[in-house]
Formats: structure tokens, sequence, C-alpha cells
């Protein structure tokens, strides 16, 4: 019983000593959960898809309305692909994805009330202020395919990650080349 | 039988709370602190032999001006400490002291104390800074404190040691800040500068960067990811609260304070590309300072306010420049290698920080002394980023990897005294605050 008393008196004193009152971020605010999609005519504008799976499944659907699959979040439908990746120290969209950058600004054409954000980013290697206008450079090139493609620069926003949002930490190739890429993101998402 | 238990328990809670504290932290669910623990790694050629005289043996180890000084001066890597063990009785009193004790040790200088309990709670802590060869008193002072202020206190009394023997400014009562990343989870936190004492000043599960004290200290300007972007933001030290200096369309981030701390340089992509613009502390009077289609970033003012230095790409690849800060032609100032970025000026004007990325591809810290252009690399590591000036100039902090952890470094700007912190989560960003005083 003395063990355990002077136990939870030096446990007490570790929870005091580690007290702190630090700012916790906010969350970010998030807008309502439905996606843009469901806001717009649908049948017409499903048919810019490259996939018909939205209509099939929203034939198919019950009562429940989400059910209906989001274009954006259909694995069979390219606009759920959402990387981009590029060459090292390069910010070229490369012809690879010539048919993705497509598709999005298809799908903002077709939908004016809906916006993404491009977020760039760069491998590990260097410092972290270069490396978010390295990142930066490839959101505004990808932003520049998607403006020839028609797309409005008042549906799009370009920000940069840097090396902040990184998907691997190993000091090879493989990993570098995963980490230089922009990543597209609906606004609600 | 409950109170001898107690006693014991309590005093081994004492001697290894400084150690143990971060590994229990670990365990709490809210904000985790944790200390940072520093080894020493080399030292400079001729250090001076000095002994430091326990001033008392009553008080918490962690809060002992003894361990405290002794442990500032060692990290200097300026100071070899001597056993004062052996010189029985050990002197309290300015009459108590035999100097033949002391030159039989080789000291060059002694530091007697004391620390006596006063009316109300209070303490005096009272010192004597000795030179043995002259056998004369070089310094003799005495504080009347609370006992929280014991640690700052021995800061202080080391500072005046560190200055009368060296003839340069202290910096153990300086402050560090820092990032800490544990598993999904980043804080900004700002220490004293030998480890003790983190506090977080911002925490969340988004990333944050480029932590800047203003110049009086009383303000961290910092780069925060909370809103999914880069935003600048200004924080109020002494009343926790912060403002958006910076929201602009696209990225905002690199805060830099002017010298006179009216103004910042920041880096906004609000045109399309990445420029520096300069801005009022209050946020209002948006100004560009570069223009063009490359990137230009990581804006530092010079001590004199003379010059923003900058990374820019303009001439094909990442070198150092620098132009007047009311706008004007850019000067190149690095020449050699591929990649000089990140520029941190000395507070004497006369010394950059910088990285650079060597031959072998290795990103590591290096100095140029800006009227010959000679440049050293300090460190040996391979993945280093974000150095920053002690504010007497004498020492860098950055960030580097060991065993791909992200840890913090010291190293003397000529390279021969080095320090490392170790921590338990990855640690990164550090800035060292200004002097306080």
């Amino acid at each position: 019983m003395n063990k355990k008393f002077a136990i939870s008196v030096i446990m007490s004193l570790f929870l005091a000593a580690c007290a702190s009152k630090p700012i916790e971020e906010p969350k970010a605010p998030t807008t309502d959960n439905s996606p843009p999609a469901a806001t717009a005519p649908a049948p017409a504008s499903s048919s810019s898809d490259s996939s018909s799976s939205s209509s099939t499944t929203s034939a198919d659907s019950n009562a429940a309305p989400k059910a209906e699959l989001n274009p954006l979040k259909d694995p069979n439908n390219i606009l759920s692909t959402r990387s981009i990746f590029f060459d090292y120290d390069k910010d070229e969209v490369k012809s690879e994805y010539r048919a993705l950058v497509e598709a999005h600004a298809k799908y903002l054409v077709a939908h004016p009330n809906a916006k993404l954000v491009l977020q760039g980013n760069a491998d590990d290697r260097g410092s972290r202020e270069y490396n978010l206008a390295l990142g930066q450079r490839r959101s505004v090139a990808v932003r520049k395919v998607l403006n020839a493609l028609g797309a409005s620069d008042t549906q799009i926003e370009t920000i940069s990650y840097g090396k902040e949002k990184q998907r691997c930490s190993d000091q090879t190739e493989a990993c570098w080349a995963q980490n230089r890429r922009v990543d597209i993101v609906y606004e609600g998402e | 039988m409950v109170s001898s238990n107690f006693k014991v328990m309590f005093s081994l809670y004492n001697s290894l709370m400084p150690r143990f504290l971060f590994f229990l932290c670990l365990f709490l669910p809210l904000t985790v602190r944790a200390a940072l623990d520093i080894e020493i790694v080399g030292g400079a050629a001729q250090q001076i032999p000095i002994a430091v005289v326990p001033f008392t043996q009553s008080v918490n180890p962690a809060d002992n001006p003894t361990v405290i000084i002794a442990a500032d001066l060692r990290r200097s890597g300026l100071f070899r400490l001597l056993e004062t063990g052996g010189v029985s009785p050990l002197p309290r009193e300015l009459a108590d002291v035999k100097y033949p004790d002391w030159t039989a040790l080789q000291a060059q200088a002694l530091v007697i104390g004391k620390v006596e309990p006063t009316a109300g709670g209070r303490l005096k802590v009272s010192f004597r800074l000795l030179d043995v060869l002259k056998q004369g008193q070089l310094a003799a002072l005495e504080y009347d404190i609370a006992p929280t202020q014991l640690r700052q206190t021995s800061h202080k009394i080391a500072d005046i040691i560190y200055q009368k023997l060296t003839g340069e400014m202290g910096v153990f009562s300086t402050r560090i800040t820092y990032v800490i990343k544990q598993g999904n989870r980043q804080s900004l936190m700002i220490a004293d500068a030998d480890g003790y004492n983190p506090q977080p000043v911002l925490a969340g599960t988004e990333p944050i960067i480029s932590p800047a004290w203003s110049p009086d200290g009383t303000k961290l300007a910092y780069v925060s990811f909370e809103k999914k972007k880069p935003v600048i933001y200004v924080q109020s030290l002494t009343s926790g609260q912060r403002v958006v200096l910076a929201n602009y369309k696209g990225n905002n981030s690199a805060p830099a304070w002017s010298p006179d701390g009216r103004k910042l340089a920041i880096v906004l992509s609000l045109s399309g590309n990445t420029q520096i613009y300069t801005i009022n502390a209050d946020g209002t009077g948006l100004q560009p300072l570069t223009h063009g289609l490359t990137i230009d970033t990581e804006p530092q003012w010079s001590p004199d306010g003379k010059w923003i230095y900058f990374t820019s790409d303009r001439g094909g690849s990442p070198q150092i420049y620098r132009i007047p800060p009311a706008g004007g032609n850019a000067q190149r100032v690095t020449f050699e290698g591929s990649y000089n970025v990140s520029p941190k000026l000395s507070p004497d004007n006369k010394l950059m920080a910088f990285v650079r990325r060597g031959d072998s591809g290795k990103f590591q810290i290096a100095t140029q002394e800006l009227a010959s252009g000679q440049v050293q690399v300090l460190s040996e590591t391979a993945r280093d980023e974000s150095p920053s000036f002690a504010p007497n100039g004498r020492l860098i902090i950055y960030a580097t990897h060991i065993n791909n952890k992200g840890v913090l470094s010291v190293v003397s700007a000529d390279g021969k005294v080095k320090q490392r912190f170790s921590e338990v989560g990855d640690v990164r960003e550090p800035a060292w605050s200004p002097s306080t005083n």
C-alpha cells in the first residue's frame, strides 16, 4: 500500500509537469460532404465522363441517395485518379497524364460550381521553402493545361505543400519519384 | 514507514526527472513534451580550465546552479571543467579561498557561490568569479529570486562568467524554437538554449514550417498549413494571441523580420510566380520586391538593414542574391557549385551561413565570408537544413538527419565545436532567439 501511494504521487507529479497550453490548430472548415456532382444536372453531365457507370449505378440505387456513385470517387472513372507525377527537376506535364488532366478539365467545364485545389509537391531533398516553390511550379503547370482545355481559373486554386506531404521517406529514386507530384483535391473532400 | 518510502521515491524522482520526464510524457494523451538531450562532439583547440565549486547541496539537481553553470560552460566547447572533489574543505566565502589549491589543479578561473533561503520562501543566490593566476576577483553578484527562477539565474551567471573570460556575449539565457513531428502530429516548440523547459506554441495535424523570432523576442512568425495551404501567422509569446499576417491566394511563406521589427519580407505565389514582397508587421502595405518568372524565396534581412538576401534560380540554378530592401538591382552572392540556398547573416554582418549541395549530392551547412567570398563547409552530415545564428554570432543551430531521423545540431561558426541534440521524435526548423540582454 505504501508503494501504491508513492507511485500514484509520482504519476500525478509527472502529469502536472507534462501539462501545457499550446494553441491547438482548429480543424480546417469542411464544407458539406455532398460532392459537387450532386447539385449539377445529372444525366447530361455524366455523359462527359469517360465511363457510364455513374448513370447505371443511380438507376440501380435503392432509396438511399449515397448509393449514387460520384464520378470523382468512382474507381472505374479516370476522375478518381488524382495524382500527376513529374520527372526530376522538371515541371512539365508528361503526355501520359494528358487524358487525366483532360478529364478533370471537362468536369470543371461541365460543373461550373465545382472547385478544385492543385497541391504541388516535391521530393524531400533540399530546403523546405525552395521545395515549396518547386511544388508550386508543378501545380501551376497543371493549371495551365487545364486552362488550355477550357477550365476557368475561378474554379482552380494552386498551392504547394513542398516537401511536407511525403508519401515515403526512403532515400531512393523510387521514393523521390512518388513525391514529385501534383494532387488534385476537389472542394468538400 | 509511508514517509520514508515517500522520501526515497521523491528524491529518486528529482534526480531522474530531467532524463525520464520525456519518456513518461510520451504516454500521455495530450500534447507531448520532451526535453532535448545534448551530446558534445569536439572542442576548441584551447579551452579555459575552470573550477565551479558547488554552491549548495540542498537544491533539486534540476535547479542546481553548479550543475547548470558547469553544463553551460562545457557545452560552449571553450571551457574545461575541473574536478573540485579533491579540495577540502570547499570554499564558500572569499576568505576561505586558498589559491594554491587551485593553481595545483591548473585552474585559470574559479567560481564560488551560495544559495541561501530568505524571507517569504525566496532565495538569495550569490557568486564570485576569481582569476586564479592573478588572485583577484573578476565579478561578484547577488540575486534575490523566487525558487522558480533558479534555472534562469544560473544561466545569467554562466553568461557573466563566459563574457568575463572570453570577451564575448554569452547566449545561455537565450531560447530556441523548433518543430517536432510525432506520428501525424506537428508541434511548434520553444525551449531554453540547453533544451530544457520545452513549451508548445502551436500543435495540430498539419505541417508547420519557417518559424522566425521578432527582433525583440516577443513574437514568432511562422507558416502553418492548418487551412490546407501555407498561411503566415504572427503569434505573441506574451499573450498567446495570434493574427494572420498573410493569406493571399496561393502560398504565403518564408516570413523574415526587418531589424527594427516593423516590417517582414514574405514570399507569395499570388502573381502566379513565387516572389518576395515586404509587408508591415500589422499586415498592411504589401509591396512587391522581386519580379519575374523565376523562383525568388527565403528572404533574410541583413542585421544592418542594408540588404535583403534571398534564394533565386534566376541564373538557372538556385543561388543566393541580395537586393536593397527598397528595391533595385539584385547582386549575386554565391558562385561556387550548383545549389546554394537558405541564407542567414551573422549579427556582425560579416558571415553568411547557408546550405550548399556539394558534388557528392550532400546538402551541408557552410559559411561564406562576405568580404572575401571564402566558403567553409561546417558539417559532416548529408541532409542539412535551416541554419540559424546564435545572437553572439559564434554558434549556428541547424537541422539534419541521423539514421533517417530529424535531429538538431549546433556547430561553432569556425566549425570546431559540435553539439548534437537528440529527441524523441523527428525535429526540424530550428531558429535561435535574439539576446535577452
